[in-house]
């Protein structure tokens, strides 16, 4: 037996990285140095629990984490609990603080820093921030080095991770915001525009419906189906391939959201004019597309389905759009896109009361930018969800390409 | 029926004075020149020569893949493309052209299902043929998770799965090694031997058309023409040991004097 030489072999160092290293000594240098600024401030008087609290905790996880040199799952756990633990007492202070000691805010804002808070507790709340922030970055450090076969848990880590990190970036945002007194007219804070979202649903709803539900999804059919029935009959014709496609190429370099007004004249101003827009910005990518991947097989293709008397359809459904649909599928999911901005943007050019694009334009008016905020979520969450789907669908049936393979 | 007349004949494939030059814009590339070929039902007929001779386009033009310029060639007694509308030929390419998409057995159905037909006799073609290829079990495989020897069979039983009387080979096994090679010119010779099937097989491989054919033709290039036709009377049932013998090695020594002959020349002329 060669147990000695095996057991050797079978134990690996996940020793730390450098980076993690790095940042394990920074959150704990900034732990500990907020620590002694917060217990300078109690000295002078002035007592701040959950800021306190915050750095003790971070201060107490750090130093707990600095003696391992291997990474393991607990570490990761440890730092996630910690850094969320002290972003919420964070969060407390800052809402506890908000009517009666707006200090943390109004120095900045008012005097330019310096004042109010005495100067320490600013600088130490800044310091706890950034402690748990590394602290954080830490824990999703760990958390994405982890290997493991395991499909279930790769499964959760690759929704952890994101995760964890989304409302990392949240929640710096909002103590950036909040912390430094920004102007809600410049950037609004998360928590601001997350209270004008829930007040504002019915509204959101109905730009929803209007924008996306009629304008950019009945747009979105109409131009790539138009798109890759162009393509096929063009492929087919070679007048419209001399004659249309270097037109097609030139239009779709043109800025089509121009047209928004000529469209507005044409269909009126609901949103048939605003889906014209979007048909047009994604006709010609899907037109391009699928004409370069209708010519994607290989000359010996062609030949073996002409040693088997092979007709045009034949060869069309058997061979040629199965070798096309990865150049479709990227079309499809440029003009998820496209389609997406094209409506908003039309909008911008006369509309009826209702529609993202008009809810944009007209808050930020008014000076309403949380509403441009939360009108902006939705469409994010709307055009993530839609590329999602439309990636996912092209996973399953273009599995065999090289570039899916697992 | 045609094929049953040519059969009776016994002629598949006669090329009378054919010649084929390609147009380009340097000027006319005389890929073939007067060409006189027949084979006839149940010959194993290698074509062999150095890159250019044209080789391959020749059987481009009996497939029906070009078309000549001058002379008169048919299979089974009519034209190349009427026999490519009926299916008279299966051909196997350099590379496997497998459809990434389709699993083994799908690939192998897909001239079928070109052909129209129906599902329950080509389930017992793909079996039968993938069988014939040792590839049983691989059928719900695809083409990516095999190695290049395995994809080539695939395409082997593919074009079998036809079953044509005529089997077109463009240098088949030219990307594998040489164990596989070897392998599948084992197999390839006692198909051949059980199902007397007529094959046309392009090689720049001296034992491999040595080894395989009932008749090897010889050509040179700039313009391709066939510079000797060598008979070979090994027996039918050959073992790979029978590249050892006097017999192959004299035919093998024929050969390569007629390559060396047609290529007389060290340096091409421009």
């Amino acid at each position: 037996m060669h147990n000695a030489t095996a057991s050797v072999i079978e134990t690996p160092a996940y020793v730390l990285s450098r980076l993690q290293k790095m940042l394990l000594y920074a959150a704990f240098a900034t732990a500990l140095f907020a620590l002694l600024l917060l217990l300078m401030s109690v000295v002078q008087g002035y007592y701040d629990g959950a800021i306190l609290l915050a750095s003790v905790i971070l201060f107490v996880a750090n130093y707990l984490c600095l003696s391992t040199v291997t990474i393991h799952w607990r570490n990761a756990v440890v730092k996630g609990l910690a850094s969320t633990l002290a972003a919420l007492l964070i969060y407390y202070q800052l809402d506890s603080n908000l009517a009666e000691n707006l200090r943390l805010a109004d120095s900045v804002n008012n005097t330019g820093g310096g004042a109010g808070f005495n100067g320490t507790a600013i600088a130490g709340f800044w310091l706890v921030v950034l402690s748990a922030w590394l602290t954080a970055w830490l824990c999703v450090e760990h958390l994405s080095s982890i290997e493991t076969l395991s499909r279930i848990k790769n499964g959760v880590l690759s929704l952890v991770i994101p995760l964890l990190f989304g409302v990392w970036l949240l929640l710096l945002w909002e103590f950036i915001t909040r912390g430094a007194g920004v102007p809600q007219v410049l950037l609004p804070s998360p928590s601001a525009i997350a209270e004008r979202f829930s007040n504002s649903i019915p509204t959101l709803v109905a730009d929803f419906k209007q924008t996306f539900l009629k304008a950019v999804l009945i747009g979105y059919a109409i131009g790539c189906s138009a798109g890759f029935i162009v393509a096929v009959l063009i492929d087919r014709s070679p007048f419209l391939q001399r004659g249309l496609l270097p037109i097609g190429n030139l239009v779709s370099a043109l800025p089509i959201v121009g047209i928004a007004p000529i469209m507005v004249m044409w269909f009126g101003f609901d949103w048939p004019s605003k889906a014209a827009v979007v048909v047009v910005m994604t006709f010609f990518p899907m037109l391009v597309n699928t004409v370069a991947g209708l010519s994607a097989a290989s000359s010996m293709q062609h030949d073996l389905m002409k040693t088997y008397a092979s007709n045009y359809w034949q060869t069309l459904f058997k061979m040629r759009l199965p070798e096309a649909l990865p150049f479709i599928f990227n079309a499809l999911k440029i003009n998820s896109t496209l389609a997406l901005i094209g409506a908003i943007v039309a909008e911008f050019f006369g509309t009826p009361i209702v529609g993202m694009g008009f809810r944009i334009s007209t808050e930020v008016g008014r000076m309403n930018v949380d509403m441009v905020w939360a009108e902006i979520a939705v469409a994010a969450v709307a055009g993530s969800l839609f590329y999602a789907l439309l990636s996912g669908i092209e996973r399953m049936l273009t599995f065999w390409h090289p570039s899916m393979r697992n | 029926m045609t094929t049953e007349e040519s059969s009776q004949t016994g002629k598949v494939i006669e090329i009378d004075d054919l010649s084929l030059t390609f147009e380009t814009s340097d000027g006319p590339v005389y890929a073939l020149s007067d060409i006189n070929l027949s084979i006839e039902q149940g010959d194993f007929v290698s074509l062999i020569g150095p890159s250019g001779c044209g080789k391959t386009t020749l059987l481009r033009v009996i497939a029906d893949l070009e078309a000549a310029t001058k002379g008169t060639i048919s299979v089974n007694g009519v034209t190349p493309e009427q026999a490519r509308m009926q299916r008279a030929y299966g051909y196997v390419f350099q590379a496997a052209a497998l459809y990434p998409w389709r699993t083994i057995a799908k690939n192998v159905a897909l001239p079928l299902e070109i052909m129209g037909i129906g599902s329950a006799e080509r389930k017992r073609r793909v079996q039968q043929n993938l069988e014939l290829v040792n590839l049983g079990g691989f059928e719900k495989k695809y083409p990516w998770q095999l190695s290049g020897g395995m994809q080539q069979r695939a395409s082997i039983a593919r074009a079998l799965a036809v079953e044509p009387d005529l089997l077109l080979m463009d240098e088949p096994f030219g990307a594998l090694d040489e164990i596989v090679r070897d392998h599948l010119n084992e197999q390839l010779l006692s198909l051949w031997a059980k199902t007397n099937k007529t094959v046309v097989f392009v090689t720049h491989s001296i034992p491999e058309a040595v080894y395989l054919s009932s008749r090897i033709v010889v050509m040179s290039p700039r313009p391709g023409k066939i510079h000797d036709v060598i008979e070979s009377h090994l027996p039918k049932q050959r073992s790979l040991d029978i590249r050892e013998t006097p017999e192959f090695l004299a035919l093998a020594n024929r050969v390569r004097d007629g390559l060396r002959a047609g290529h007389s020349y060290d340096e091409p002329e421009l």
